[in-house]
């Protein structure tokens, strides 16, 4: 990775700080510690998986929403503040620029997730008092969790690339919500025919699949995740950002700044 | 005063007060609609549609839901309610969002089934509650054994109830107890000894301090039925022997019919009445209990178990 692309990720990282990005993690613990002390008072036996279920759920959602509201701002704050220009006029390539700024964006996330699982882990100590093997599954949940954030951070960028950050805001959550039914948009696509069967498959592949992505409630239920999901995700999660990213970088390269 | 300290001053009490006014506006409120929160109302009543609508996320939903089912069942059994109209649809939601959450199957299989007041009174919504639990997770055991514990004690279907215990005997670890439950219901289902056995191997089978009270409170109240048909017929036989019925457990004593003061088994002694009839002392005591209730007695609304050690 270029120098360049590393100073923009690292400002990026630093924007994020300064703007009270991790200021979230004050009420992903309060709602820890409130899900851990109440829930075996207000129910039976679900003391455990409330807080797996609550945590990784919670960890996912901040993440989600963190990933599309700075990420549609990625670019356009750039250009309204005219700061962009600066960079580009000092051999930063566009290209460059994009990756750099996903980069960033994707370390605060995982350094986001990461201090929300200390706070799971903290909390699953308190309700279980001991740590047990399965736990280490809730390890993989979050892993598939950063992988989704990278898919979503990537589609920010791009639709952040050529639109307004209203619209990207839009088109990015509309397209984790279509990613969650993606397997079930497929099982649509099988029962049509003909070019509707063509045209409804293409789409179906196109929109990102976050199901596969989402073990919370297996792995709440102690339940294994398969080594060849693990790497099949990576690879998918990887694939598609990339791709978004080729997109981003494709619109980025063309638009007209001036 | 500088000014500006003089409006953070007034800013600051005019935010409390206004707190403080719209808790007391709250609380009047909900004063004149009492009960409007608590309506029977499934604002989404189909799971398969609130499974979608969860973006995935069906997990934590399915825990909000059996939290409220708890919720729910708790409320209408303290408040004495003969009325469990949302506890099977709640419990459904919750199964369907997780087909995996035992507990819901377990536990929300007898909050339905067993008679009102302890329970709903829906055996067959809780079989099929317990039946949807079998069929996704069918190497659980236990989801057998629940099944049969309904057939047997709240409908006294002996046939199903073996069957059930005879399917779960043949899953993978299941427990000897499924197969030994299966052949006392072939052969002596309706005997009390039967209905001992499925307490105490629900005492054993069970890691859950709230099923072992319930358990114990049963194998208690069972006790307490053979005691008081024994010490009756005891009552009954000195009559045919003396003439009259006796006064007291010690006139059965004189007779050599009894060894000392019959205790029931939380420890109290029974009470021989003068019509011979035997009742116990402190009927909150036992719930669950059948022969030896005082007459005129009302069972607390919620039944007071035991402490389990």
């Amino acid at each position: 990775m270029s120098a360049r692309i590393v100073y923009i990720a690292s400002n990026t990282f630093r924007e994020a700080v300064r703007d009270r990005v991790l200021y979230n993690l004050i009420a992903f613990a309060l709602l820890m510690s409130g899900a851990a002390i109440l829930v075996g008072q207000i129910s039976i036996g679900i003391e455990r998986l409330v807080v797996i279920n609550l945590g990784l759920t919670a960890v996912s959602l901040f993440g989600i929403v963190i990933a599309i509201f700075i990420g549609i701002g990625l670019v356009s704050k750039e250009i309204d503040k005219r700061t962009l220009y600066t960079v580009l006029s000092r051999p930063v390539r566009r290209w460059e620029f994009i990756v750099g700024k996903f980069f960033g964006l994707a370390g605060t996330l995982v350094v986001n997730a990461f201090l929300m699982a200390l706070g799971v882990f903290a909390a699953l100590l308190y309700v279980s008092h001991h740590f047990q093997a399965t736990d280490g599954w809730v390890l993989v949940a979050l892993y598939f969790i950063i992988l989704q954030f990278l898919i979503i951070t990537s589609l920010a960028l791009l639709f952040s690339s050529f639109s307004s950050p209203l619209l990207s805001a839009v088109f990015a959550f509309a397209l984790f919500v279509i990613g969650t039914f993606a397997e079930d948009l497929r099982g649509f696509a099988g029962l049509t025919k003909g070019i509707v069967r063509w045209l409804a498959t293409g789409a179906a592949y196109l929109v990102p699949n976050f199901s596969a992505l989402n073990v919370i409630s297996s792995v709440a239920h102690e339940q294994p995740v398969a080594g060849q999901l693990i790497l099949a995700n990576t690879a998918y999660a990887l694939v598609y950002a990339s791709m978004a990213l080729c997109g981003a970088v494709l619109i980025f390269e063309r638009r007209n700044l001036k | 005063m500088k000014p500006s300290r003089r409006i953070t001053l007034t800013a600051s009490i005019l935010l409390i007060l206004c707190l403080a006014g719209s808790v007391l506006l709250l609380r009047q409120i909900d004063r004149e609609r009492s009960g409007a929160t608590l309506e029977e109302v499934l604002y989404i009543s189909s799971p398969t549609l609130l499974k979608r609508m969860s973006l995935g996320y069906d997990g934590l939903l399915a825990d909000i839901y059996w939290t409220r089912a708890v919720q729910y069942f708790g409320d209408k059994l303290t408040r004495g309610s003969e009325h469990f109209a949302l506890l099977a649809p709640l419990l459904e939601i919750t199964t369907t969002l997780d087909p995996h959450l035992l507990v819901a199957y377990e536990y929300g299989s007898n909050f339905l089934a067993p008679k009102i007041p302890g329970g709903a009174d829906q055996p067959q919504r809780a079989i099929k509650l317990v039946e949807f639990g079998i069929r996704n997770n069918p190497n659980l055991w236990h989801l057998y054994y629940d099944l049969g514990f309904i057939y047997y004690m709240d409908l006294a279907d002996y046939d199903n109830a073996e069957k059930a215990f005879a399917d779960g005997a043949k899953v993978p670890n299941a427990h000897q107890i499924m197969r030994i439950m299966a052949a006392r219901m072939a052969e002596h289902a309706g005997n009390i000894q039967t209905a001992r056995l499925m307490w105490v191997s629900t005492y054993q089978t069970t890691r859950d301090p709230l099923v072992k009270s319930n358990a114990v409170a049963h194998l208690n109240a069972l006790q307490v039925d053979e005691d008081v048909t024994v010490l009756e017929g005891l009552a009954s036989h000195y009559r045919e022997k003396t003439g009259h019925l006796p006064q007291s457990f010690a006139d059965l004593e004189a007779a050599n019919m009894l060894r000392g003061v019959p205790v029931d088994p939380v420890g109290h002694t029974y009470k021989l009445m003068p019509d011979g009839h035997v009742e116990v002392r402190v009927p909150d005591d036992l719930p669950f209990i059948e022969k030896g209730v005082p007459i005129g007695y009302i069972p607390p609304l919620k039944p007071k178990l035991p402490p389990v050690n």
